[in-house]
């Protein structure tokens, strides 16, 4: 028994807990079970039903995309092992040798990587651009061009693209644009409504939402590339795992809930950031400070969680404030109950050319916060005392009084 | 259908629409229900659970039973099996008991006005001398733990059928593969699924199985009553070490003969405790009732120092409790696995201190007799170099 009623007509909150019910119809279990299983019997010579071995599809990961496509308002999405198995699948899909790719500059590490790294040797070539600015993506394209692919907010900075712009530029060349919402979710940011052809999740972050699993998602409208996305997920074996499955499937039910706390941190810890005098800078596209703060409201439902911040005093300021945090986490990852700080220049985007890194503002002071479910209070007087153990600022007594 | 094949040809996920050949785990605590006021076959994972019921079904099959149900513990199951009795009924134990079931037997069922009295079942004459009006149930292992005596499972059946008592076995030490209690007149057998079925040392369970329809009744209402039923993930990890066995047992029983001839052979041990060899007063007994001797052994070396500088000085035999799993493990029974026995029980029970209880696992033959090997050489050098300090004090 599916549930009869259309997603499309329900609250994304519901859609995150109903979306993806499948009830079994064998026991009605309240939960879809966990199909911990790698084949299954054929009831004759060719004939299984619907499940014949678990790299190609198996029960629980075919809930959990019913479930992501339900957010994301497409067909079933596909699930991958994780979300660079997510974005493997979708080039080695779409592009073959002598094929061209336009990227933002700001996409995540291990992008970058898998086109130096792999895509590069198989005759794929890449340019990475600034995208917020649509002209320069209109400038990269060349006859080979068959894909743009973009991350908005981008990773450290929170630099935006408008999907919107550059979707009619991909529209008018044919070639398909994949947005990569990690850091938004479907539920902050609907890429597809604004004309992207594909959504890109690393569910590790915000679907999971627990630091449980990790995982990966593609999700669209063309039923031809989920097609095509599903034989070569099945060829190179990248599919998501059942018990990992699983346990994202129960994350993801309280994403609505969550997001919104995560959120509600995210702004108050952005504007005490932001008024403390031993902060140079912060990126946040909540704040009137943050230039894109029009386009994040035109595209996005709410600013999100993530904020970076530069501190006075360079490489040795935030580092000693690194390693004097004791309620943030000191980890790679984003999204998940527990608020992470990491330092981009020295782990996330330390394969990077200085010059790069220079040039996409990811200065030797800059800090990445991903806000978790903590207090705020609590997270910024961790962050208070770590700033002033790192000398950045003397904490006066009134300040930590107040905090307190 | 051979043992071997019954093991793994059972179906997995009955009525299951997907066929798969793993059992689905059930990771849910509730079922939906079509109407209002009736049930489908399931409504709550306490009461029944599709990942459960699987097991339960193929354990009660491998034992010959008609029912089998799964717990959280050896121990939560054979608590079960004492909730068949009320204040002022009696248990008589067998007194080579695992000293968990001793302190339960012991310290906790008394509060309920339960008694329980032990005495050498290898002895049916004076055992059946312990009866009285009030005996209800009677409790065994055979091999009993940690001293390996063999019980005549027939004999002490008939013994408890008249006197109008229960007969329940725990069947820990052999697995349904080595031998089935029920065949021999026992009306409940139990597992701590945690050694054989299990295998791996990965999962915490007790098993029941009986044959008797009413029998069962009353078990499934004290599983359903008190909620200490097996989690369905803890169900599929059961499942899933039972199917290698007989694989296991096979190799760990080749390894023990070997073992056990070896230290039969040794001259710093005094004596060995295994119905396998054939000098061992249980050795007739256990052919005519089992199919092997098992893979748990015990020894004994006339120092208690010399015993524990054995168990320290074993590497590929690690100090654990438990036993049955595919590594092998060694243990002083007096001080660990029984421990738990209340001193007044303990005056009546022969538990020699300098006993090692070992359990064999799948490594290879030649590597574990060379590990005991050394082990016994090392443990006896320390021991010489002790007395002779001693001397020269």
């Amino acid at each position: 028994m599916e549930i009869a009623l259309s997603t499309q007509d329900l609250h994304d909150s519901t859609v995150a807990i109903h979306g993806g019910r499948t009830l079994d119809s064998h026991a009605s279990s309240i939960l879809f079970p966990l199909y911990q299983t790698s084949t299954f019997v054929h009831d004759a010579v060719g004939v299984d039903k619907g499940f014949s071995y678990s790299r190609v599809s198996n029960p629980t990961v075919d809930a959990l995309e019913k479930a992501i496509g339900a957010l994301e308002a497409t067909p079933p999405a596909v699930c991958f092992r994780t979300g660079m198995a997510a974005v493997t699948t979708l080039f080695l899909s779409v592009l073959k040798s002598g094929d061209h790719a336009v990227l933002s500059d700001v996409v995540y590490g291990g992008t970058m990587r898998l086109f130096r790294e792999v895509l590069d040797s198989l005759g794929i070539t890449s340019s990475f651009v600034d995208t917020s600015d649509p002209a320069n993506v209109e400038a990269a394209i060349t006859p080979a061009t068959r894909i743009v692919f973009i991350e908005t907010p981008g990773n450290p900075t929170l630099k935006l693209t408008d999907i919107q712009a550059v979707s009619r530029i991909a529209r008018r060349h044919s070639i398909l644009l994949a947005v990569d919402n990690t850091f938004l979710t479907p539920l902050l940011q609907k890429p597809l409504q604004l004309g992207a052809d594909i959504s890109v999740l690393s569910t590790t972050k915000y679907i999971d939402g627990h630091n449980a699993t990790v995982g990966g998602s593609l999700a669209t409208h063309d039923e031809a590339l989920l097609e095509r996305f599903r034989l070569i997920r099945k060829t190179i074996g990248t599919t998501q795992a059942p018990f990992e499955a699983w346990l994202t499937l129960q994350g993801m039910k309280t994403l609505p809930a969550r997001l919104r706390l995560h959120c509600e941190g995210a702004a108050v810890i952005a504007r005490w950031l932001e008024d403390h005098p031993a902060v140079e800078r912060v990126y946040y596209p909540g704040l009137d400070s943050f230039p894109q703060k029009s386009l994040a409201e035109k595209q996005q439902r709410a600013p999100g969680a993530m904020i970076a911040f530069e501190l006075k005093g360079g490489l040795e300021t935030a580092t000693r404030a690194l390693n004097t945090v004791q309620l943030c986490s000191r980890a790679e990852s984003l999204g998940g109950l527990e608020t992470l700080i990491t330092h981009p220049s020295s782990t996330t985007h330390a394969d990077l050319d200085p010059d790069l890194r220079r040039k996409l503002g990811i200065s030797d002071g800059l800090i990445r916060l991903s806000v978790g479910l903590e207090a705020p209070e609590d997270i910024i007087a961790d962050l208070e005392q770590a700033f002033a153990a790192a000398a950045c600022v003397g904490a006066t007594e009134e300040v930590s009084h107040e905090i307190r | 259908m051979k043992f071997a094949s019954r093991l793994v040809s059972y179906d997995p996920a009955p009525g299951d629409r997907f066929r798969p050949i793993a059992t689905p785990i059930y990771q849910t605590a509730t079922f939906e229900q079509e109407h209002v006021d009736s049930f489908g076959e399931y409504d709550y994972s306490r009461s029944g659970n599709p990942t459960r019921t699987v097991l339960e079904k193929h354990l009660a099959l491998l034992e010959n039973g008609t029912r089998g149900f799964c717990f959280s513990s050896g121990m939560a199951a054979i608590s079960s099996v004492t909730k068949l009795l009320r204040s002022g009924d009696e248990i008589l134990a067998d007194s080579d008991l695992y000293g968990g079931t001793c302190r339960l037997f012991s310290k906790v069922l008394d509060r309920g006005g339960i008694v329980a009295r032990y005495a050498n079942a290898t002895d049916p004459e004076s055992f059946e001398q312990q009866m009285t009006p009030a005996t209800r149930l009677i409790h065994v292992e055979s091999p009993t733990n940690p001293l390996l005596r063999v019980v005549d499972l027939r004999r002490i059946a008939d013994l408890a059928h008249a006197h109008g008592a229960l007969l329940c076995v725990d069947n820990s030490a052999m697995s349904p593969y080595l031998q089935n209690p029920l065949d021999l007149g026992a009306d409940i057998v139990l597992h701590s699924a945690t050694k054989f079925l299990c295998g791996h040392h990965d999962v915490t369970a007790g098993v029941v199985v009986v044959k008797d329809e009413k029998l069962a009744e009353q078990i499934y209402f004290v599983q359903n009553a008190e909620g200490n039923a097996l989690a369905p993930f803890d169900c599929f990890l059961l499942l899933r070490g039972m199917k290698t066995l007989k694989l296991r047992v096979d190799c760990q029983q080749r390894n023990a003969r070997k073992i056990a001839q070896f230290l039969a052979g040794h001259r710093d041990i005094k004596r060995v405790y295994f119905p396998g060899l054939s000098e061992d007063p249980g050795y007739d007994l256990q052919r005519s009732q089992a199919r092997g001797p098992g893979s748990v052994m015990s020894f004994t070396t006339g120092s208690v120092e010399l015993s524990k500088a054995i168990a320290e000085s074993a590497e590929l035999f690690r100090i654990t409790v438990s036993f049955g799993s595919v590594n092998s493990s060694i243990s002083l029974p007096g001080t660990m696995s029984h421990a738990s026995v209340p001193p007044e029980v303990l005056a009546h029970r022969e538990l020699p201190l300098d006993l090692v209880r070992i359990s064999v696992g799948i490594e290879d033959e030649e590597d574990l007799v060379a590990d005991l090997d050394h082990a016994i050489h090392e443990a006896s050098a320390r021991a010489l170099v002790a007395t002779g300090a001693e001397f020269l004090r």
